[in-house]
C-alpha cells in the first residue's frame, strides 16, 4: 500500500500549491482579444514601464466565441477590457451590457465615421475590408476577365472558382455575406442561391479556405478567388518565401464588393482596475499603437495622425466604397439571415 | 508477513481502502469534469428547448449524421484495421516497427496539419490527381473537389483511428494460445470453422472493445469535420460548437451536448463490460511471429505492407517535404513555378521579424509542449496508478466507477471549456490548466495501459518470493517493480503523446501563456504567406518527429500484456 498512499500526499501537497499559487497573483491588466491580435513587444513593454503594469493578454479563440465567453463571464469577468468585437458583433455586446462607457480623451484625433457607439461604451481601433482576392498568375494565363461585380460571378467562366467561408463558422465569411446582403438588399438569399449553382466552394474557415483551395497560396488549392481581406496581398509581399516586388495576388475592390469591418476595444463591467484600463484604452488609440498595428495584425488605423507603413501604402489597394451595414440592422437579422444562408447553401 | 502481503493482492483490498484508491482520481474528475459541467447545464440548460420544432430538427440532423458517419468509418476503419492487425501481431518483416509507429502518429497531429498534407496528396492540385492526370489525360479531374465531402472526413477518420485497432486486435491475436488453432486443426477442422469456432469467439471482445472505441472517437469527430468536410455536415459536437459560440442558443447547445453524454455513457459501460472480457479471457501465451513462408503469405504481407506505406506514409512525407521545398518565387510576376530545395523557413523560425509579442521560438514552442507533456505524465500517473490498482481485480464498486473515467473522452470540449469559465474565473489563466485538460483525456488511456500489467503479476509469484524469504521491500522491487516499470513508462509515453498532440485542447477557453508547438503552427496559418505556410509545414515537421519518437520509444519497450488502450 505503500505506493497509492505517497501518491496521494503528493497530490495533496500539489494541489495546495495550485491553490497556494493562485493567491498570490500579482496586480496586473487583463486584456481578453481574438487570436488574431498581435503587438510588437517594444510598443508594449514601453507601456508598460511607463505606467508600472503588466499586461496580459487572454488569446480566446476567433472573434465571435471570445464575445460569447465574455458575455458569459459577465458577473466575474475574465480580463479588464475587451478588444475585437466588431461592427457584426457589436450589439450582441452593447446589449448584454458587458461594457462600461468611457469617452477617452484621444477619441478627438479618430475620424469620426468610426465612432458609432455614441455612448462610448465600445471605442474603435481599426478597420479592415473583406474583399476577394484572387490569382493574378491564373486570370492572366487563362486570359479571364476580373469579375467587376458581385453579378459577374454567377457567369459561367467563373464556374467553380470561388471558395468562401460559412458565415455559421467564420468572421470572414460573415462580413462576406453581409456584404452581399448589403448590395442586394433582401434578394441576397438568390444570389446565394445563383453562386451555388456556380459551384461555389464553402469551407470552414478561412486558413482552410487561404492554405487548402487558394491557387496562389503555397497550398496551391483548385479557386483562383477566395474571400480575404484588401490587406491579404501586402502580407503575401512582407511573407513572401523569396523577396519579390509585386505580390502575386490582389483584391476586388469594385464598389460594395467589400464589407468594411470595424474592430472595438471597452472596459469591462465589474472590473477591477478602472484607472488603468482608461490608461490601456487611450494607448490602443494613440499614435505609438495605432502606427504599430497595421503590420502586426494588417488592419488599418483609425487615428487620423497614424502614417501607414511603406508597404501598405505601395502594395494596398484602397477600397473607395465598401458596404456597410448600420450595426443595429445586423444585430436584429443576423442568425436568421445566417440559418437562411445555411438552408440555402445546404 | 503474510499481512502485508495480503495488502499487495489486489482481490481481497477491503472496501474502505478502495475508495481510498478512487478517491485522488475521483476528485479531480469532480473538480474538472463534473463540476464545471453541472455549473454550465444548469446555467443553461432549459426544458422549453425540448418543445422548439427547429431546435428538434437540427438536433435529429445532427444525430443521424453523427451515428451515420461514426458507423461508415468504423467499418472502413476496420476493413484496414482487421488485417492489419494480423501482419503486426503474425508476420515479422523488415520495417516492422518503424511501419507500426507510423501508423500511430496520426493520433498526435492536430487536424489542420492532416489536412493540410492530405491536400498536398489529394487536393485538386495534390500528387495523386496530378499522376493520374499524367498518365490517364483523358480523366476528367477539373472539378474534383477533395475537402467538404463525406470521403475526406471518412479518409481521415480511417487515418486517425486504425491505429487504434491494431493496437487492441492486434494485441489479443498475439496473445491468443496457437495450441488451440492447432488443436482444432489436428481433430480435423478446416481454416474457416477454426476461425468461426475458435478463434472468433476468443476474439471477440478485443474486436467488440476496439470498435466501440473508434466508435466513440468518430462520434464526437470535431476538428475532421469542420475542416475537411466543409460547411455542409455538422457532427453534434460541431453543432455544439456552432451553438455555444457563433450562433448562440445555448439552451440548444446544452440539450446537444447532454444528448452526447448521454451516448458517451452508454459507449463507456459498453466498453468497459467488453474490455474487462480481453483482460480475462486471454492467455499470456504468446504466439510466436514468424516471417511469411507460402506465396500467399508473402502476397498478403507485401501487398498490405504497401497499402499501408502508401496510406499513412505519403501524407506524412509530404509536411517534411513541403517544409523543405521553395516553390513559386515570384508568382505575380509570371514566371514559371519554380521548385527547389531550401532550409529557408526552418532558419526563419528562430527570427522574430516583426519584433511580435507573440513570436514563438521553435525551442521554446518544443520547450513548452514537453513541460505540459511532462506535467501532464506526472498527474495522469499519480492519479491513475491508485485506480488501476482497483480494477486489476474489479469488485462491483469498481465496475460501477470504471465508465466514469472514460467520459471525458467523449463530452463535449465546447461546453466542458465554457463550464470551465463558470467554475473557476480567472484562474483559468493559470499555465497549470492545460496540463489539467490534457490529464483529463489521458488518464483512461493510462489506466488501460496499467491495470491488464497490475493484473498479470501472479499473485504465486509473490507468494513464492516471501516463502523463500525476501522481504515485501524485495518482492515489490524484484516482481512488482520489474514488471510494472515497462508498463509504466508504456502509460507515460501514451500520457506524453497525448498531451503532445494537443487533446482535449478545445475545452481550453484561452491561448496558454506559454505557447505550444499546435499553436505556433495555428499562428502561421492565420496569415497569408509563403514563408508563414513554409514556417507552419516546418513546425509541423518538429512536432511528427518528437511523436514518432516518442511513439518508437513504446514499441522498443512495450510489454506485449500491457499495451491495451
Amino acid at each position: 500500500m505503500q505506493k497509492p498512499l505517497s501518491t496521494f500526499y503528493f497530490l495533496i501537497t500539489s494541489f495546495l500549491f495550485f491553490l497556494s499559487s493562485c493567491a498570490l497573483q500579482p496586480t496586473t491588466l487583463t486584456v481578453m482579444t481574438h487570436d488574431s491580435f498581435a503587438i510588437s513587444e517594444d510598443v508594449i513593454t514601453q507601456f508598460e514601464t511607463e505606467n508600472n503594469i503588466d499586461v496580459v493578454f487572454l488569446q480566446s479563440g476567433d472573434a465571435g466565441s471570445m464575445l460569447n465567453k465574455a458575455i458569459l463571464a459577465k458577473d466575474a469577468p475574465l480580463a479588464d477590457i475587451l478588444f475585437g468585437v466588431d461592427n457584426t458583433f457589436l450589439s450582441r455586446a452593447l446589449e448584454a451590457d458587458i461594457f462600461d462607457a468611457y469617452q477617452s480623451p484621444v477619441l478627438n484625433e479618430i475620424a469620426s465615421e468610426f465612432i458609432v457607439d455614441e455612448t462610448y461604451r465600445a471605442l474603435p481601433v481599426d478597420y479592415g475590408d473583406v474583399c476577394i482576392n484572387y490569382d493574378k498568375k491564373y486570370f492572366a494565363e487563362n486570359n479571364l476577365a476580373l469579375p467587376q461585380s458581385f453579378e459577374d460571378l454567377i457567369n459561367p467562366e467563373y464556374k467553380n472558382l470561388l471558395v468562401v467561408q460559412s458565415p455559421a463558422t467564420s468572421s470572414t465569411g460573415l462580413a462576406f455575406m453581409l456584404a452581399t446582403r448589403a448590395y442586394f438588399g433582401d434578394d441576397f438569399l438568390e444570389y446565394w442561391q445563383r453562386l451555388k449553382e456556380n459551384e461555389v466552394v464553402v469551407v470552414d474557415g478561412w486558413e482552410t479556405a487561404y492554405y487548402t483551395n487558394f491557387s496562389a497560396s503555397s497550398g496551391q488549392g483548385a479557386q483562383p478567388m477566395v474571400v480575404s481581406y484588401a490587406s491579404s496581398p501586402p502580407v503575401e509581399v512582407l511573407y513572401a518565401s523569396e523577396p519579390i516586388t509585386e505580390s502575386p495576388t490582389a483584391a476586388l475592390v469594385a464598389d460594395g464588393m467589400c464589407f468594411r469591418q470595424i474592430e472595438f476595444v471597452g472596459i469591462l463591467k465589474n472590473g477591477s482596475n478602472r484607472d488603468v484600463a482608461e490608461k490601456f484604452v487611450d494607448f490602443m488609440l494613440s499614435k505609438t499603437f495605432q502606427e504599430d498595428m497595421p503590420l502586426n495584425m494588417f488592419v488599418y488605423p483609425v487615428n487620423q495622425n497614424a502614417q501607414l507603413p511603406e508597404l501598405f501604402i505601395q502594395h494596398a489597394q484602397v477600397v473607395e466604397d465598401p458596404s456597410t451595414l448600420p450595426y443595429d440592422e445586423i444585430a436584429a437579422n443576423r442568425d436568421a439571415w445566417i440559418e437562411a444562408w445555411i438552408e440555402v447553401m445546404k | 508477513m503474510m499481512n502485508k502481503q495480503v495488502t499487495l493482492d489486489a482481490k481481497n483490498i477491503p472496501v474502505n481502502i478502495r475508495l481510498f484508491l478512487w478517491l485522488p482520481a475521483f476528485l479531480f474528475l469532480l473538480s474538472f469534469f463534473f463540476y464545471p459541467l453541472t455549473k454550465i447545464f444548469s446555467l443553461t440548460f432549459d426544458f422549453s428547448t425540448l418543445t422548439n420544432e427547429n431546435n428538434l430538427l437540427i438536433t435529429r440532423n445532427s444525430l443521424l449524421f453523427t451515428f451515420y458517419q461514426a458507423t461508415l468509418s468504423t467499418i472502413l476503419t476496420f476493413i484496414l484495421g482487421i488485417p492489419s492487425a494480423i501482419l503486426f501481431s503474425k508476420y515479422d518483416f523488415c520495417g516492422k516497427s518503424f511501419l507500426r509507429a507510423i501508423t500511430a502518429v496520426p493520433f498526435m497531429l492536430p487536424t489542420v496539419v492532416v489536412a493540410a498534407a492530405f491536400n498536398s496528396l489529394l487536393g485538386s492540385r495534390g500528387l495523386i490527381p496530378l499522376l493520374s492526370s499524367f498518365f490517364f489525360p483523358q480523366l476528367p479531374i477539373t472539378n474534383y473537389q477533395f475537402t467538404g465531402t463525406l470521403t475526406a472526413i471518412l479518409i481521415a477518420h480511417v487515418f486517425y483511428n486504425t491505429t487504434i485497432v491494431i493496437r487492441i486486435v492486434g494485441n489479443a491475436l498475439s496473445q491468443l494460445d496457437s495450441r488451440l488453432e492447432n488443436s482444432a486443426r489436428v481433430l480435423g477442422a478446416d481454416s474457416f470453422s477454426t476461425w468461426r469456432y475458435v478463434t472468433f469467439p476468443l476474439l471477440r471482445p478485443a474486436l467488440l472493445a476496439s470498435a466501440l472505441l473508434v466508435f466513440m472517437f468518430n462520434f464526437t469527430s470535431f476538428g475532421v469535420i469542420l475542416l475537411l468536410g466543409g460547411s455542409n455536415f455538422a457532427t453534434l459536437e460541431v453543432e455544439i460548437y456552432i451553438r455555444a459560440l457563433q450562433l448562440p442558443n445555448l439552451n440548444l447547445a446544452a440539450m446537444l451536448a447532454i444528448i452526447q453524454l448521454f451516448f458517451t455513457l452508454i459507449f463507456s459501460i459498453l466498453y468497459t463490460r467488453t474490455i474487462n472480457q480481453v483482460n480475462t479471457q486471454t492467455n499470456p501465451q504468446f504466439s510466436q511471429t514468424q516471417k511469411p513462408k507460402t506465396f500467399k503469405q508473402k502476397i498478403f504481407v507485401t501487398t498490405l505492407c504497401f497499402l499501408l506505406s502508401a496510406f499513412f506514409i505519403l501524407p506524412l512525407i509530404s509536411l517534411p517535404i513541403r517544409s523543405l521545398t521553395r516553390l513559386e518565387a515570384d508568382r505575380g510576376q509570371r514566371d514559371e513555378i519554380q521548385y527547389g530545395f531550401t532550409t529557408d523557413y526552418y532558419q526563419e523560425l528562430f527570427i522574430n521579424r516583426r519584433n511580435s509579442l507573440f513570436y514563438v521560438p521553435p525551442f521554446q514552442a518544443a520547450i513548452n509542449s514537453l513541460s505540459y507533456a511532462g506535467m501532464t505524465v506526472l498527474f495522469s500517473l499519480a492519479l491513475g496508478y491508485p485506480v488501476a490498482i482497483a480494477l486489476a481485480k474489479p469488485t462491483q464498486l469498481d465496475k460501477f466507477l470504471d465508465p466514469l473515467l472514460l467520459l471525458p473522452l467523449g463530452s463535449s470540449a465546447v461546453m466542458l471549456g465554457l463550464g470551465f469559465i463558470l467554475s473557476f474565473g480567472r484562474l483559468i489563466s493559470s499555465p497549470l490548466f492545460v496540463p489539467i485538460a490534457h490529464t483529463l483525456i489521458a488518464l483512461p488511456f493510462v489506466i488501460r495501459t496499467l491495470q491488464p500489467a497490475i493484473k498479470s503479476i501472479p499473485d504465486k509469484l509473490r507468494q513464492a518470493a516471501s516463502t523463500l524469504g525476501a522481504s515485501p521491500f524485495k518482492v515489490w522491487r524484484t516482481i512488482d517493480f520489474l514488471i510494472l516499470s515497462r508498463a509504466t513508462l508504456t502509460a507515460a509515453t501514451f500520457a506524453f503523446t497525448i498531451s503532445l498532440g494537443e487533446f482535449g485542447a478545445t475545452l481550453l477557453i484561452n491561448r496558454p501563456e506559454y505557447p505550444t508547438i499546435p499553436i505556433a503552427i495555428q499562428r502561421f496559418l492565420s496569415q497569408p504567406g509563403g514563408l508563414n505556410y513554409g514556417q507552419a509545414m516546418a513546425m509541423a515537421t518538429l512536432l511528427m518527429i518528437l511523436t514518432t519518437t516518442s511513439i518508437l520509444l513504446i514499441e522498443k519497450i512495450r510489454l506485449n500484456q500491457s499495451g491495451e488502450f
